[in-house]
């Protein structure tokens, strides 16, 4: 009976003891976390149909982020690190056993229940640091056979479908821009076109750097980093993405917008993504990848490349600086690992030199868009606010230059985007509006033309 | 993997090159276009394993090397009063990351070319291999039906 209840004591204080080094372990991660969270969450209530995209997007980063965020001497183990893990259970032990000593009353089985408390807190915090379901799959050899029912989610990450999601809802802005009758089966076409490229892009990308993902860790588990399926499958995915879908919008839409696709694809399989190897230049290459999809949405609905398709274009591509070098900031040490010439590692100055230019960049084109009467003047005057934050957040940036100054830009960006699209979209001149003025026009000039005539 | 495997088995990331070990299945009946293709992932992964583990390996040491050296010229010890190492923030790290990436551009030039013959290389030839065991399935079907 009083062992019984001597034992009880001991357990009870296992598991304090445990929570206290969770605790304390896990203290650094949830204020970042909880932080992330609440950035998020502001966020939240300014998205509008781009809205779960984004929130996908930016918490499946909050996720990778925090799991880079951590400072170098956190206590939090990353099960990858067997090193650091046997590290970080001698000093579970060290802290057992000091408080342990303390407790005196239960001598004998103390001793006996220290030995348990270390089992189970060496337990309980191996199986705390692999809160994840991944990490302890990654750990055993797995058969390199190919399962049907995990194909949608395989082809899924390999497509990176969360960015082809955002590639399209840009064509589809691109699309709704545009000063023409609204068709919907146009639209559609378009989009699917447009998605499928992005898929059978991706996939090629994915493909060639199979190696190169497996050493940084945001993009250590790809599938076909992990096995899942081979080589031969995602380009014959590749191919049975793209081919239909250039297809679909050169017959189903209009030949430009298939040769854009085409050309887009291309862009970023053959010259992009080599170049990130190579030299700093290929950000600049990026940025156009990212910049031709609402132009390919604004020429299938008209047909045409007009001044207003390279203004959203040109919008875009100025966006994507401050998104990706704020991104990259957090990078560096996997970039300069895994061998990625990026700006942010060799040129850090002109990194945020960039990023600052094209947020107030960004302002000029939004002044620009009713002088090309895409939009009216309301336009530049509502977006005024947001662009000046995002050049705010970039020029803090600049100055600055640390890892929080980066981290608010890049989420700044991913809001200000679809916030950007939709208030342009709003304050579209209507195509009745242009059609009345030209009848106008023709009426005052055919006036004219009858004075002028005897 | 257990002896009865019919398929390649893959398992958890290397310590120091961070890429998963392949073991390849022998099939007793492999045709010579089989064997050049195990071959050749055989050799693609002994080639990117000796490769990145000795770059990550140079990468760790570097670093550590770095680090000594500037807490150092700050005039702090490597380890400080709690036993934890000390470390540098990302902005001191900024010069290492620039310097090691400038001085092994030359290599991963020279790997990046390796690695895309490679890639391609192993790809076609199971293209080949698929394509081969499709045709040899179709006339199996054909024996079995007559």
């Amino acid at each position: 009976m009083s062992a019984a209840r001597r034992c009880r004591p001991p357990r009870a204080l296992a598991g304090l003891f445990v929570w206290h080094l969770k605790g304390a372990g896990t203290r650094h991660i949830p204020c970042q976390f909880v932080h992330l969270c609440r950035v998020a969450n502001d966020r939240l209530i300014t998205f509008q149909y781009f809205n779960f995209l984004k929130r996908m997007y930016v918490t499946q980063y909050n996720k990778d982020l925090s799991q880079r965020a951590k400072p170098k001497s956190d206590l939090v183990v990353s099960p990858f690190h067997e090193p650091q893990q046997l590290d970080q259970e001698k000093k579970v032990i060290h802290k057992i056993s000091p408080i342990s000593s303390v407790h005196q009353p239960w001598p004998e089985t103390s001793r006996r229940n220290e030995l348990r408390e270390v089992k189970s807190a060496a337990e309980t915090e191996a199986s705390a640091t692999s809160v994840r379901a991944e990490p302890k799959e990654d750990r055993q050899w797995k058969e390199m056979k190919l399962r049907l029912d995990e194909l949608p989610g395989i082809f899924a990450r390999l497509s990176k479908i969360k960015l082809t999601a955002l590639v399209v809802s840009t064509a589809s802005a691109g699309f709704a821009m545009a000063p023409v009758p609204f068709d919907l089966t146009c639209f559609l076409l378009a989009s699917l076109g447009t998605g499928l490229a992005s898929c059978a892009a991706n996939s090629i990308n994915q493909f060639f750097e199979v190696p190169f993902d497996s050493n940084m860790n945001r993009t250590k588990n790809r599938p076909l980093v992990r096995g899942q399926i081979s080589p031969l499958l995602a380009v014959c995915f590749a191919a049975s993405c793209g081919v239909p879908g250039i297809a679909l919008l050169t017959l189903g839409v209009n030949p430009l917008t298939g040769a854009l696709g085409a050309f887009n694809i291309f862009l970023y399989t053959c010259c992009y993504t080599p170049m990130k190897r190579m030299s700093i230049a290929n950000t600049w290459v990026g940025a156009v990848v990212g910049a031709i999809p609402p132009v390919m949405g604004w020429t299938a609905a008209t047909g045409s490349l007009d001044a207003g398709a390279l203004l959203l274009g040109g919008i875009l591509y100025s966006w994507q600086f401050p998104h990706f070098n704020a991104l990259s900031w957090g990078l560096r040490e996997d970039y300069s690992r895994g061998g990625y010439c990026m700006m942010s590692v060799t040129h850090p100055g002109l990194c945020r030199r960039v990023a600052l230019r094209h947020c107030l960049a960004l302002i000029g084109l939004s002044a620009l868009a009713p002088a090309l009467d895409i939009t009216t003047w309301t336009f530049p005057v509502v977006s005024l606010p947001i662009n000046l934050y995002i050049s705010y957040l970039g020029f803090r940036f600049y100055r600055d230059a640390d890892r929080s100054s980066s981290r608010k830009l890049f989420f700044c960006s991913l809001w200000h985007l679809p916030m950007l699209l939709l208030v342009m979209f709003t304050c579209k001149k209507s195509v009745l509006e242009k059609e009345d003025k030209t009848e106008l026009l023709g009426e005052s000039h055919g006036r004219a033309v009858g004075i002028g005539l005897p | 993997p257990p002896a009865h495997s019919r398929s390649d088995w893959i398992g958890p990331p290397d310590k120091h090159s961070n890429l998963r070990p392949v073991i390849f299945h022998v099939p007793p009946e492999e045709s010579p276009l089989e064997r050049r293709l195990r071959e050749a992932r055989q050799e693609a992964q002994a080639s990117n394993q000796q490769f990145w583990a000795r770059h990550n390996r140079a990468f760790r040491q570097e670093k550590e090397e770095f680090i000594y050296s500037r807490l150092k010229a700050k005039g702090l010890e490597m380890r400080d009063e709690t036993g934890q190492k000390a470390t540098l923030n990302a902005e001191e790290m900024a010069d290492f990351y620039k310097d090691f990436l400038s001085k092994n551009f030359r290599k991963h030039m020279q790997y990046n070319r390796d690695w895309y013959k490679r890639n391609f290389t192993i790809t076609f030839l199971m293209g080949q291999v698929a394509l081969a065991r499709a045709l040899r399935w179709l006339r199996w079907k054909k024996k079995n039906v007559e």
